[in-house]
């Protein structure tokens, strides 16, 4: 009864919003117009926020909320800018378990985190322009990129970052990672470079694609990364306000551009698939991006959108600057975002139509 | 198409493949570290006359501003592990020259020494951990975007030489003749090898940039044999020089790649082992090449990659025991034990 009370609030809401955003389409800076969806007439998929999801304990703060996700056992890892970048386990209540990676070396500047089929954890860091595999006990069983030499007048001249030919094994801002059903691993690089690079399980290179600029199989700030059961890998070509997506061997497929800026994507597991991708609210300077962002649509593989969820802003179940979703179960998905410094667990009730299976 | 060459640049037969592969087993997980502490780039690993393990690695620095200067610290790590493995204990903690570790070596006496790159200091303690020396001196603080704060250090006379004195440019590695005088590599922005005796007064120093004999780009590692001759792994020039024990050159030793670690055995019959490391951004070469001291190669072992067996960028050989090898990884972060068998 609950639920279907919530429905219609949350169904009620969405339309008043609707009509608010068409009405201020005339205020709209330049750049609120460019990130507007398409498909922001999408259905609005009923949903909440279950407060207090994750519980830190005292004297424990969460800094920007830049990475989630889940283990196979339900277990939650946060990645989080806060005076040091740090990587914490809780359990699937929420209970803080542990930290990981206390002081470690490629812990400068958080930008992902995600969980593997063996539950191996792999923290991506655009400070040290590193990613870095965990085992699920925590310990580093791999590394790929490396930490830059310090940069002070003693060292010897910087390597020369080539955005022509980046190399094979050195990233430059890299921001996240994705496995196909071999163990194959895909990394977007990133900020500094513009491409996606894949790698045998053991980290050897295999192929890269994409440079900068906007023609199609091009990438500008690919800064997020998702790979389906077939091995296709999608990108959050951000700065492109597309999504695109490469098969196998990176070879470019096809584009969709109707779900505004991309800055966050995540592939359901299990026999049907869906995509999720965030048009995220990037920050207050330009508020009138609030009216046109923060929404996450969800989408078949295909990119036929089903509805979408969230708006811009501060309360439960809103968003500002949500940088990363796991949604291992696609109706639960855990959201941490940066503005707000937290993560949030929405729980989704898609009708027929919007894939509730 | 690009996996192809790529597939054929793999299996490109070796220049060096004359050399016979000598059989090893490679264990990664011999160092058990305590639940919170991480290993970094492991760029130094050495072995006590005990068979004591000690491990310099690169943990990360931090800077503070002070004024309108930043001054860094706490970059990097000693830990001590006993021969099976388990961690004893944290040297240094706090150290003021620990910032960018470069290597680890102990010497006769079983002190241990920790060159810093980034310091530009190289630090003795003792047995129990207790500082005993410093050589050199850290600059006062850093600039992003010019010359270095403070100091000046290693930078007049001839470029590439230094000034005399162990005002060191970026220290690579340390060594010690059967006297206990000790033999610096000064690299990255020097060029050369310092001598001093063994309380640390300075003798003389050798070598400038370039590929001239006696000239140096990157001497990265530098090992002494019993008789006090000096082997300089001169890694941007592709070749191990050999010097007396007063610098002056005798001859080198090519066709082993890049070295950027050397290591000679204890014993009556020493061996120099070298290491043709990947470069940090590629999984290309990586063996290590056992040789006699004149240069004879006897076999080698090992490539790049991530897995056992494999190599990422070996920093540092210890070979007090010629057939049970610990070698320091940079791109891995681990230190791996390396048995040789049959040779």
């Amino acid at each position: 009864m609950d639920r279907i009370l919530n429905k219609l609030i949350i169904g009620a809401l969405f339309s008043v919003a609707a009509t608010v955003g068409h009405a201020q389409t005339e205020n709209l800076s330049p750049a609120a117009l460019a990130t507007r969806a398409k498909a922001r007439n999408a259905p609005g998929i009923p949903y909440e926020s279950v407060p207090n999801a994750i519980r830190m304990p005292p004297n424990l703060y969460l800094g920007e909320g830049i990475g989630v996700a889940t283990n196979s056992k339900g277990h939650i890892f946060v990645y989080t800018r806060s005076q040091a970048t740090r990587l914490f386990e809780f359990d699937a209540k929420g209970n803080y378990l542990r930290e990981i990676g206390q002081g470690l070396y490629g812990f400068v500047f958080a930008h992902a985190v995600r969980v593997d089929p063996e539950d191996n954890i792999w923290a991506v860091d655009e400070g040290s322009n590193m990613v870095i595999k965990f085992n699920p006990e925590g310990r580093v069983i791999m590394t790929l990129g490396r930490r830059p030499e310090p940069t002070d007048a003693l060292a010897a001249p910087m390597p020369v970052l080539n955005p022509e030919n980046p190399g094979q094994y050195i990233f430059n801002r890299p921001t996240d990672v994705g496995w196909d059903a071999q163990g194959n691993i895909f990394v977007t690089d990133g900020y500094g470079n513009s491409r996606i690079v894949k790698y045998d399980k053991n980290g050897r290179f295999i192929a890269q694609a994409g440079s900068k600029g906007s023609a199609p199989g091009q990438l500008n700030l690919p800064h997020s990364l998702a790979v389906d059961a077939k091995g296709n890998a999608y990108v959050a070509d951000r700065s492109n306000r597309r999504i695109e997506v490469f098969d196998n061997d990176l070879k470019f497929k096809t584009i969709y551009d109707n779900v505004g800026t991309p800055w966050e994507l995540c592939i359901s597991p299990g026999p049907h698939q869906y995509l999720y991708s965030s048009n995220s609210f990037p920050d207050a300077n330009d508020y009138t991006l609030a009216s046109v962002t923060g929404e996450v649509y969800k989408m078949e593989l295909d990119g036929t959108v089903l509805g979408k969820f969230g708006k811009a802003g501060k309360q439960l179940g809103e968003f500002s600057g949500l940088h990363e979703i796991d949604c291992r179960n696609p109706n639960e998905l855990y959201v941490s975002e940066i503005q707000l410094w937290r993560v949030q667990k929405i729980q989704l009730h898609p009708t027929a139509a919007e894939g509730s299976k | 198409m690009s996996r192809l060459l790529a597939a054929a640049l793999l299996f490109a037969p070796s220049i060096f493949a004359q050399a016979p592969e000598i059989p090893f087993t490679g264990q990664i997980n011999l160092l058990k570290l305590p639940p919170t502490i991480y290993m970094g780039e492991a760029a130094g690993v050495a072995t006590d006359s005990k068979g004591n393990i000690f491990v310099y690695t690169r943990t990360g620095e931090s800077a503070t501003m002070g004024g309108s200067r930043f001054f860094t610290h706490g970059g990097s790590r000693l830990f001590e592990f006993d021969r099976s493995g388990k961690f004893v204990r944290e040297i240094g903690i706090g150290v003021y020259g620990f910032l960018f570790a470069q290597s680890v070596r102990v010497d006769a006496q079983d002190n241990v020494w920790a060159v810093d790159r980034g310091s530009n200091t190289v630090m003795k303690f003792d047995g129990l951990g207790r500082f005993l020396q410093v050589l050199s001196r850290k600059p006062e603080s850093v600039n992003p975007e010019g010359p270095a704060g403070g100091g000046g250090r290693g930078r007049g006379g001839v470029p590439g030489q230094g000034i005399q004195g162990d005002n060191f440019n970026r220290p690579t590695d340390i060594a010690w003749d059967a006297k206990g005088n000790m033999f610096v590599s000064d690299s990255y922005t020097n060029a050369r090898i310092v001598k001093l005796d063994k309380t640390g007064r300075f003798i003389k120093t050798w070598g400038s940039k370039g590929s001239g004999e006696g000239q140096f780009e990157m001497p990265n590692s530098v090992a002494v044999d019993a008789e006090g001759n000096v082997y300089v792994a001169d890694l941007g020039n592709k070749r191990i020089q050999v010097f007396d024990n007063d610098g002056s050159f005798k001859r080198q030793i090519t066709d082993i790649g890049a070295p950027w670690a050397v290591c000679i055995s204890p014993g009556s019959h020493q061996y120099l082992y070298s290491s043709n490391s990947n470069p940090p951004d590629s999984m290309d070469n990586g063996e290590i090449y056992k040789m006699d001291l004149d240069g004879k190669i006897i076999g080698k072992f090992g490539s790049a990659g991530k897995l056992p067996k494999q190599f990422g960028t070996v920093n540092e050989i210890d070979c007090r025991d010629p057939n049970k090898l610990l070698v320091g990884e940079l791109t891995n972060w681990r230190v791996q034990q390396i048995s040789l068998t049959s040779h």
